[in-house]
């Protein structure tokens, strides 16, 4: 077995951000796994960060992966305030519905 | 070779819930594997040397963010039959697009190298000092701002869902000082024997 480096880390990064991605695609009409997808991508983000962050021996990258998880907090957060307030006037989240501000 | 294994193990499991996550199809076994996905993360942060992101992530992502997830999962309620009607429809532009972007990713991760310029020589000490020492010198305003980030989404969380109460009776100056004696007070001279209609 080889010895663990940069690109293996970089790789499970690639593959959990296109599942992120997928997740995306085929859950089109439930907004929850929408929000639950992009947490996914950030996450592989994070891994990227924390891993060149390690193999160069700069902290910086792990300031920035502090910097995407607080924006990744406030956006779960934000996300599922409006779908409670949508879901308390509409009485469903269907994501195809939400066209009311096409105009 | 035990370090292998263990990045082997995490990795794969974190895949795999990965995976679950957007497949599942009850929405709380997704929470649940989103979970699971966060702490193998942690693993690998751990397996990084970065412990103290590593506690972090379970901290706020297992602690606050999935239960969260979960407790909006639970309080709508919603068929989530009803919301899996597209899923083969978009199966096949989904992996297209997946294939795509994984192709361009693996084809970056392999051309690419690393100068050996940008490694800095190897710190001593432990990850969370160093953090600190950084977080609260050269980066001090980002830190702020992100301070800040999370106090607007506090704000505007509680902004949207707060419903002000419907059955509480508060007491209104204004109007209790506006009252007079012609609203309020009216003599009536009672016959003796009659009641007051």
């Amino acid at each position: 077995m080889m010895v663990i480096g940069l690109s293996h880390y970089l790789t499970v990064a690639a593959i959990l951000f296109t599942i992120g991605v997928l997740g995306i695609f085929i859950n089109r009409r439930n907004v929850i796994v929408i929000l639950m997808s992009i947490e996914l991508i950030l996450l592989a983000v994070n891994i990227n960060f924390v891993a060149f962050s390690t193999f160069q021996h700069n902290v910086i990258g792990q300031i920035f992966t502090m910097i995407v998880l607080t924006v990744a907090a406030a956006e779960a957060a934000i996300g599922l305030a409006i779908l409670v307030v949508y879901f308390r006037n509409r009485g469903n989240i269907a994501v195809e519905d939400i066209n009311l501000m096409k105009g | 070779m035990i370090q292998s294994l263990i990045f082997y193990l995490f990795s794969v499991i974190l895949l795999l819930s990965g995976i679950m996550v957007v497949s599942a199809r009850n929405p709380v076994h997704a929470v649940l594997f989103l979970i699971l996905a966060f702490f193998n993360a942690a693993g690998l942060f751990l397996l990084m040397g970065a412990e103290f992101l590593a506690f972090i992530l379970v901290i706020v992502y297992v602690g606050a963010v999935a239960v969260l997830f979960l407790f909006v999962v639970m309080m709508l309620d919603i068929n989530f039959e009803d919301m899996r009607k597209g899923f083969h429809r978009y199966l096949p532009v989904g992996f297209a697009v997946g294939a795509v972007l994984l192709a361009q990713l693996v084809m970056v991760a392999s051309a690419w190298v690393m100068d050996p310029q940008a490694i800095s020589p190897a710190s001593s000490g432990d990850n969370t000092r160093a953090l600190g020492q950084v977080l609260y010198t050269d980066y001090f305003y980002p830190f702020q701002v992100s301070g800040l980030i999370l106090l607007v989404a506090m704000i505007g969380a509680i902004v949207l869902t707060h419903r002000p109460p419907k059955n509480v009776r508060r007491q209104n100056v204004s109007s209790q000082l506006d009252r007079t004696v012609e609203d309020t007070v009216e003599l009536v001279n009672v016959e003796s024997g009659k009641g007051v209609l």
